[in-house]
């Protein structure tokens, strides 16, 4: 549904995006990671017809968004990053309007708002007026004009920032819903949601990708996968050493496989080491990798000057 | 159409649920009573029509008219929302269109709230209609080229206090050019046709003839190409902010 073809976006000298190219499916939900001005945003913003490209196509159900702007445009659904709505105007009053602009009328504009109001739990501030909500609610409300013409294409920006933790989840889980039929892409900074929501990942760089995967393919790049963490009475360095590489975890030996191709011989041999031995277990955990660690090795921190 | 439409609807209605519109119309009606009885000596004249009355548009839409149109895209621009506007499936130059109009109706909402003056020099006297008419319309075309030109300034900035003064200057710029004590001055050591070129730029020039009651085909022009390339002027600027 969204086919995104070396695209590149230059803001005066710097390249906010730098030859970025994916593609996006029904069924898909893409997971968009990087750090801040990392070029998440500028390239939603390229998908979603708002910045014209400085080289390279993006076209969205077929059409291509610069030739064919209206087209595409009608395709998708975009909650803009920080989820810009206006003030001054009631949340009911915004979504009829939004229904109207994506040519809804009179019962069917109705109905399309009543849907939009009970997907995102809108139903007990819908005469307020938009400035007087918490941010979570406004965020809410500009997420139901992103869905109020049940769009085949979803483009969310930071869905799930400023939310609550329970707010959080319920938006989490109502992508990974919406993601069974349409093509979605979101952006985060936070690496679980990664877990929670998406079917493939990508980690963009300073306007590169750096990575793409699904989370368990991202996971297991992590110097942490694979490794076993055992806590046993009796269990010393010197004999785990025989597996591969300890260290001591909090009074723990977490032991890293030698080969990665070769992760899950490790638990195994572990087993064997503590019968043989005859050490007492009181836990063990074979590590799947950590987001977070992958995510920090492979990008660089903007604090760090390029 | 129907985009231009939707979103000139929901821009008037904005006015409406803010006290921008009220404080408008009631500073507006103030001051055209002001100029027009005591400033302008509507009274002392003697005449039945509405030349005190008119005579004081164009300054006063000078303040008024920015005030109005400041927040038009500088405020979609502040808040973010310009990102959701173009990103609906509209054309910018529909978006341009709608706001423009849903603003010009309301300063025309304004003008038509000025009924009571006409209605009195009829009580008074009797007055050519038709040229108060054509007065009105004069009227409405230098709003709406303010409006136009404040349409321009404020899609420059996010901030509406230098799309306003931005545009006042613009504005005075367009009064002065034909302001008779400026051509005056411009006479004294700039050849006629210079003086006249000038003054064929200013909105006075061809305000005045609607006043007269004469509606001529070349100030309608004026005005709308004003208008035109103001707008047009708008869409370019919108789209060098994102084309980067």
């Amino acid at each position: 549904m969204i086919r995104i073809e070396n695209l590149v976006k230059t803001f005066g000298r710097k390249r906010a995006v730098d030859g970025v190219s994916f593609t996006v499916e029904r069924g898909e939900v893409l997971g968009f990671l990087g750090p801040n001005g990392s070029g998440k945003s500028t390239t939603m913003r390229m998908i979603t017809g708002f910045y014209p490209p400085t080289s390279g196509r993006v076209s969205v159900g077929g059409h291509d968004v610069a030739e064919q702007p209206l087209a595409a445009k009608r395709l998708i659904g975009y909650l803009p990053e920080n989820a810009p709505s206006y003030p001054d105007m009631t949340v009911e009053a915004f979504l009829r309007f939004a229904a109207a602009m994506r040519g809804f009328d009179g019962a069917a504009r109705s109905k399309a708002v009543a849907r939009a109001i009970d997907l995102c739990f809108l139903s007990s501030v819908v005469r307020q007026n938009i400035d007087t909500l918490s941010k979570g609610y406004r965020h809410r409300t500009c997420l139901a004009q992103a869905l109020i013409h049940d769009p085949q294409v979803l483009v969310l920006d930071e869905p799930t920032d400023g939310l609550d933790p329970n707010q959080k989840h319920e938006v989490r889980n109502l992508i990974r819903e919406l993601g069974k039929s349409k093509a979605v892409v979101f952006s985060t900074h936070i690496l679980e949601e990664v877990d929670a929501a998406c079917t493939r990942a990508i980690i963009i760089d300073r306007g590169r990708i750096v990575a793409q995967g699904t989370p368990e393919e991202l996971r297991a790049r992590s110097d942490l996968a694979g490794a076993v963490t055992l806590d046993a009475q009796g269990a010393s360095v010197e004999k785990l050493s025989a597996l591969g590489r300890v260290e001591a975890v909090n009074g723990a030996f977490r032991i890293y496989p030698r080969d990665k191709s070769k992760a899950a011989e490790l638990a195994a041999a572990v087993i064997e080491l503590v019968s043989r031995e005859g050490w007492k277990v009181q836990g063990m955990y074979s590590e799947r990798g950590e987001l977070d660690e992958v995510f920090r090795r492979i990008t660089q921190p903007d604090t760090v000057k390029a | 159409m129907r985009a231009i439409r939707i979103i000139c609807q929901r821009e008037l209605a904005g006015y409406f649920t803010s006290p921008v519109a009220y404080v408008f119309l009631v500073i507006f009606l103030l001051l055209t009573g002001f100029f027009t009885f005591t400033a302008g000596a509507f009274f002392e004249r003697g005449e039945a029509g509405l030349g005190a009355f008119f005579g004081w548009h164009p300054w006063l839409y000078l303040v008024l008219v920015p005030a109005i149109g400041m927040r038009l895209w500088a405020e979609e621009r502040r808040a973010g929302t310009i990102e959701l506007l173009l990103t609906l499936p509209v054309t910018a130059w529909q978006a341009i269109v709608g706001k423009f109009l849903a603003s010009w109706l309301f300063l025309a909402l304004a003008l038509v709230l000025t009924f009571p003056i006409v209605l009195t020099v009829n009580i008074l006297g009797e007055p050519d209609n038709g040229a108060i008419l054509a007065g009105y319309l004069g009227s409405l075309f230098l709003a709406g080229a303010y409006l136009a030109l404040t349409c321009m300034t404020s899609a420059m900035t996010r901030n509406q206090v230098v799309a306003f003064i931005l545009s006042v200057v613009i504005c005075l710029f367009l009064i002065l050019a034909g302001f008779n004590p400026v051509t005056d001055l411009l006479a004294r050591w700039a050849s006629p046709a210079f003086v006249d070129t000038v003054a064929a730029f200013s909105v006075i020039t061809h305000f005045d003839s609607f006043q007269k009651g004469v509606i001529d085909s070349r100030d309608l022009f004026f005005f709308l190409s004003l208008i035109g390339f103001a707008l047009f002027a708008t869409g370019v600027i919108l789209r060098g902010h994102r084309a980067g």
